[in-house]
């Protein structure tokens, strides 16, 4: 972690970039909160761990606005939806000075299943334990580190960044699952099945919007569910329609453009794993037009802007 | 004071219900909030904060008001039937509780909210002392005792046994109906219990906030603070904060269009959308950094204000625990408590 | 509602200006029989169809939505079905991922000549939505007031 603020410190001081967005020491060591840092005193709180799960690469779409250069600190997944951001142009590579920065998995709060915690050790970057210990207003506990791993740091992408200007630090292999168990799970269910599990999860969206907000994909200026002008303006769960559809309509909305970089399912404060809709059409989208990640590259066609004259007929079962 | 094991809940539950609706913490896909108690119900009490407050009940996120439907060329205006059958609300936690004591404020206060109230009139509730307060807790800041929370009934769960106190007639009617199912108890062990929670609330980490920087006068001194402009700038404007918090009660109303009319419904909404309070002018409050500002000011600022310096945070820490940010009001109560020094 | 011998699915078919919507006209001037219940929208392309629209469809009341555009290869603007076409198929692929069974749904290519197929297309898709029974599982409960 030190050698990230020395390093962004240096770039500050010798005016090669105006700020720093990087994560901000909580109240805790588990609640950092992305930050821009504009002087080298305020980067003392730079803080850079396990918790820091926060992908900063939309926050570049605000930084792109400002004077001059922001660096920024994306870990290797972050790299991609920042990639795909630059493909749809809502981001100045010219304005960005971009750290790479290793991963070695990042950690849910969420996941550790302990009242009171005060301290967690060994969530520390670069060295992280296997054991995390973790001090609790009722005593002592310990946990491996994977078991606290946010969902998509078992399915991690890689170890490689798609786009930097340096890289600094190492990554860890985190992969321990299946991307698309558990998509394929819910396809083999009967259609009473499906149609009762994601009842019951979609049940719970409070409709806070989290998940949206937070996407680097979901970047239009004006959502089409906070548009008055469009009747699609939804505030209330009144019916189980309405989050069928937020939902449905946000991840087809993100379709070919989803890196599946998990923040959703991150925030999300029912605990909702949004990421099985978008994983979904990603699915699909590998199994009937080729194999495709969003965010890996400028060039290659994306699936839903492109098509071949001999593309399968819709109809469920082919995918 | 009474008690009853643990293992006869679900006989007390039933009892509660008895031909009523009783809510209460309810376990559905891995997560605990209020909901309608049933024999199949996934009851869960040991869980210290459901996501969403008990605010929902009295308040719902979402309601019907009205319907207008058109027959025969006529508009017909049917209002929303007010609460009329009595409800338990089993399982509230001290912060909840002393919110409800906010909203009362608010609804009750003239002109009375007429679907408010009769929730408040028909609901009995029955609170929970918290064994095991949380890391994000810190109620006691806004005066909340969770070793003895308010309520018509307060409960504790001392190892495998649920106490029951009644504080007022609605809680004396519900422990008489409940007859033999609870048995006398003398207080010794909830005494014991009080002061491990009371030892427990010493050591939590933000119990000992300041709160010397807010109340009405805030609402001139802070607002023009350059504070704001650091401390929201990784705000997501999105509204799990309003939306778990068990004291805001912004809403909006809208319409729907049914097959043969329309439905009017109120729902909550949230300071942090950018269309909160859209007016024809545009928006009174253009940017993410205003609207940030606007929920603290409202809560430890504009609230105390107009009622006798009554903060509109309790302190249950769920917008701590939830925010995708990290962000929240012991960061922002603390960015000014540093402020000063 | 209770499915009776009698119940009726409601079909919503969003049909191209250019071909379906023409091949639905000859199915009529030619006196070929489809069930009334199948209401249909004019759009001018396939690929107008947002998918949005299929689920205002199943809210509204729709048990079954089906989308006719020109053959692949004759669209009037060169290449607006076979932008359709992907987004009908994972479109339609989420649906059934979420319990609308997949015969809810269909896509099926009229040219302005196919008059016959028009007729048959809808013959066949409301007999096998009628078989699905009424969609309760994408409705929104307000419409049935």
């Amino acid at each position: 972690m030190q050698e990230l603020i020395v390093r962004a410190k240096e770039l500050l001081e010798k005016g090669e970039v105006a700020r720093v967005l990087g994560w901000k020491k909580g109240e805790q060591e588990y609640d950092a909160e992305p930050a821009f840092f504009e002087t080298a005193e305020s980067l003392d709180n730079f803080v850079y761990n396990g918790f820091c799960g926060a992908n900063l690469s939309k926050y570049m779409i605000e930084a792109g606005k400002k004077e001059g250069k922001t660096l920024v600190f994306l870990k290797p997944c972050d790299s991609y939806s920042y990639n795909q951001l630059l493909r749809e142009h809502r981001v100045d590579r010219e304005k960005a000075y971009i750290i790479g920065v290793g991963c070695k998995g990042k950690l849910a709060i969420s996941k550790i299943p302990f009242d009171g915690i005060l301290k967690v050790s060994g969530a520390q970057y670069p060295d992280a334990q296997e054991i995390l210990t973790v001090e609790t207003l009722y005593g002592t506990e310990t946990i491996p580190y994977k078991d606290a791993m946010l969902e998509r740091c078992h399915v991690c992408k890689g170890k490689d960044h798609v786009v930097y200007d340096e890289l600094l630090g190492e990554s860890a292999d985190t992969v321990d699952a299946d991307r698309f168990a558990e998509v394929e799970r819910i396809e083999k269910m009967s259609p009473e099945e499906k149609f009762a599990y994601f009842q019951s999860e979609l049940s719970k969206c409070i409709r806070c919007n989290a998940c949206r907000n937070v996407c680097p994909a979901c970047s239009c200026r004006k959502c089409v569910f906070d548009s008055t002008a469009f009747d699609s303006e939804q505030k209330a769960n009144t019916t189980s329609f309405e989050e069928k559809m937020f939902h449905i309509i946000r991840a087809f909305h993100v379709a070919g453009r989803c890196t599946d970089c998990g923040e959703c399912s991150r925030v999300c404060p029912q605990g909702i794993p949004l990421h099985l809709f978008n994983r979904k059409f990603i699915k699909d989208i590998n199994a009937l037009y080729g194999e495709y990640q969003a965010g890996s590259d400028l060039e290659c066609p994306a699936p839903l802007t492109s098509f071949t004259t001999t593309d399968a007929e819709p109809g469920v079962g082919r995918g | 004071m009474y008690k009853i094991s643990k293992e006869n809940l679900n006989a007390l539950y039933a009892a509660i219900a008895g031909g009523n609706d009783l809510f209460l913490p309810v376990k559905n896909a891995g997560q605990t909030n209020f909901g309608l108690w049933t024999e199949s119900a996934d009851v869960d009490i040991d869980t210290l904060k459901t996501v969403k407050s008990a605010k929902d009940i009295f308040f719902p996120q979402s309601e019907s008001l009205y319907q207008v439907r058109r027959q025969d060329g006529k508009l017909e205006i049917q209002g929303e039937a007010l609460r009329e059958k009595p409800f338990v609300v089993f399982g509230i936690r001290g912060c909840d509780v002393k919110g409800m004591e906010v909203l009362d404020k608010v609804f009750l206060s003239d002109p009375v909210d007429g679907y408010y109230a009769a929730r408040r009139q028909m609901g009995t509730i029955v609170s929970l002392a918290c064994g095991r307060p949380e890391t994000s807790c810190f109620c006691k800041v806004f005066g909340v005792d969770c070793a003895e929370p308010a309520g018509d009934v307060v409960t504790w769960l001392v190892g495998d046994t649920l106490y029951w106190e009644a504080k007022t007639k609605k809680g004396e009617a519900l422990t008489e109906k409940l007859g033999n199912l609870l048995e006398k108890a003398d207080t010794a062990d909830v005494e014991k219990e009080k002061e491990k929670i009371h030892a427990i609330v010493e050591r939590l980490p933000y119990s000992n906030l300041s709160l010397e920087k807010w109340g009405a006068a805030a609402a001139d001194q802070n607002f023009d603070s350059p504070l704001w402009e650091q401390l929201y700038s990784p705000c997501l404007a999105c509204g799990t904060c309003t939306f778990v918090c068990p004291t805001c009660q912004c809403y909006d109303i809208k319409d729907y269009t049914t097959s043969s009319g329309v439905q009017r419904y109120r729902c909550w909404d949230s300071c942090m959308y950018s269309d909160f309070t859209m007016m024809a002018h545009g928006n009174n409050r253009t940017s993410q950094m205003q609207r940030f500002r606007q929920r603290f000011m409202h809560k430890l600022a504009y609230f105390p204000a107009n009622n006798n310096g009554m903060f509109s945070c309790v302190g249950c820490g769920r917008c701590v625990d939830k925010c995708p940010s990290h962000l929240n009001i012991v960061k922002v109560i603390k960015a000014f408590e540093k402020e000063g020094q | 509602m209770p499915v009776t011998e009698n119940w009726k699915p409601t079909i919503v078919a969003f049909c191209c200006n250019w071909c379906s919507y023409a091949g639905a006209d000859l199915a009529g001037s030619s006196r070929l029989a489809y069930p009334a219940d199948v209401k249909i929208i004019k759009v001018p392309c396939s690929c107008r169809v947002n998918p949005m629209f299929i689920l205002r469809a199943f809210e509204k009341g729709a048990d079954g939505v089906i989308l006719c555009g020109c053959h692949p290869g004759d669209c009037h603007y060169s290449t607006g079905n076979y932008y359709a076409r992907r987004r009908m198929t994972l479109l339609f692929s989420m649906l059934d991922y979420l319990g609308v069974e997949e015969g809810r749904t269909r896509v099926e290519w009229v040219s302005a000549a196919e008059g016959v197929k028009f007729s048959e297309t809808m013959n066949s898709f409301v007999e096998k939505v009628r078989a699905l029974g009424p969609n309760v599982r994408l409705g929104d409960l307000r419409c049935k007031n």
